[in-house]
């Protein structure tokens, strides 16, 4: 009888104390509030479009990322731009750009294969729809508003925004665009709006201040350059 | 006040008392939503974890996975439905109890996801009437959980005694060579 109390003191010793480590184990997660776990740098939410500083968008609408979907969940047509208000920096641009994310498993292969980083994912993935139409993100939707922030769509939960905000390209700033691991710390990407060029992400294995300098003489290698011309 | 007995609970019209009534009669229901477990791949994981002490659903007075359809008021489809399982999937949720519920969690729940082939149903709102979308592949719990209070929103927001009348019809499916339109099965001829 002693042995089979002893068992409970256990049970109900832990009941009321926590954990070993004195906080409570449960997230108490709840939509639109509530804390939310600690999310990677390189996780993989919800697509942004990017534009350039100077509020131009980046897409060139070269449909290399509808190319590359596994999930073929990406539709995008390109046009011309308009001579007299360009909305790209390039010839053409991104005149249709439609996501749905009853599709989009979140590879994140759209974003290596984005010649000009317009595309990259933010944190978010806290959200969910009510019916089908509101799971396919158009252009207005998905890319950023007038301060590089990603738009907030009612059914989706941006209460950490003032944290994720800033890592919605995690991809782009692990190595230069090429992928080449050699070009860690090294910043070759251009500048976003909102957040100017954003710095390299830290190394995993060497957390090194002084960033390797570009491999010199190397022709494959690109040329690291802050912005569009 | 005129009241349609024939009709139960739908011919009353609204007023203080039962205004009241129905808004304790969502609360019960939004606070005991018990999910009928439907876990059919990678997706079940993630369920699983949601019911685990990290992010612990019993919160939502959603304690445990019932075993049985029949205690069950929501089905979480959780995973890729293959066109072998889309019977069983529907036999399952005609045993359940009115009033029932479906979250479609995952992408390939949703719309077949990444497997667009002959194999797999494309989109599980082709057999079962789908209320609440949860994106991802597979959804993290916080979805799940987002998803859940989606729901409970819907519920708390929806009709009490008839759910979504004119819907459960599925998809429509376009005959190019002649033939007769199928026949979708409707919820609510059955009510």
């Amino acid at each position: 009888m002693g042995s089979y109390l002893k068992g409970f003191k256990i049970t109900f010793g832990k009941l009321f104390k926590g954990t070993e480590s004195g906080r409570m184990v449960t997230v108490p997660y709840v939509k639109d509030s509530g804390p939310k776990r600690h999310k990677p740098e390189r996780l993989h939410g919800r697509h942004v479009l990017n534009r350039y500083e100077d509020g131009m968008e980046k897409c060139i609408g070269c449909e290399l990322c509808a190319g590359v979907c596994p999930a073929r969940c990406i539709y995008v047509r390109g046009a011309d731009n308009p001579p007299d208000e360009p909305v790209s920096p390039g010839e053409r641009f991104g005149f249709i750009y439609e996501i749905n994310y009853l599709r989009c498993i979140h590879c994140d292969l759209c974003v290596e294969a984005c010649p000009t980083e317009a595309i990259t994912e933010s944190k978010l993935f806290e959200f969910s729809f009510t019916n089908r139409q509101d799971a396919i993100y158009t252009k207005a939707e998905l890319v950023v508003d007038d301060d590089g922030l990603p738009q907030q769509l009612p059914w989706e939960d941006w209460s950490d925004l003032d944290k994720v905000a800033a890592q919605s390209s995690a991809w782009v700033r692990a190595t230069a665009p090429s992928g080449n691991a050699r070009y860690e710390g090294v910043v070759a990407w251009s500048g976003e709006l909102g957040f100017g060029v954003k710095p390299p992400e830290v190394g995993q294995s060497e957390p090194e201040a002084e960033p390797t300098a570009p491999l010199e003489g190397n022709a494959d290698a690109p040329e690291p350059s802050s912005g569009h011309d | 006040m005129q009241w349609d007995v024939s009709k139960g609970l739908e011919g009353l019209d609204h007023n203080f008392i039962t205004g009241k009534l129905e808004d304790v009669v969502k609360w019960a229901r939004r606070m005991s939503v018990m999910p009928a477990t439907f876990g059919l791949a990678c997706c079940a994981i993630e369920m699983m974890g949601t019911g685990g002490a990290h992010y612990d659903i019993s919160r939502f007075g959603m304690e445990t996975f019932r075993a049985s359809p029949r205690q069950a008021d929501l089905m979480i489809v959780a995973g890729r439905v293959s066109q072998k399982m889309a019977p069983v999937l529907r036999q399952i949720y005609d045993q359940m109890m009115e009033p029932k519920w479906v979250i479609s969690m995952g992408v390939c729940a949703s719309s077949g996801g990444m497997f667009n082939n002959y194999a797999i149903v494309q989109g599980v709102d082709q057999i079962v009437p789908v209320d609440v979308y949860a994106p991802g592949c597979p959804p993290g719990p916080e979805t799940l959980i987002h998803a859940i209070n989606t729901l409970h929103e819907k519920i708390r927001d929806g009709e009490l005694t008839r759910r979504r009348p004119g819907t459960g019809l599925g998809i429509s499916v376009e005959q190019r060579d002649g033939q007769p339109e199928p026949q979708a099965v409707s919820l609510s001829a059955r009510n």
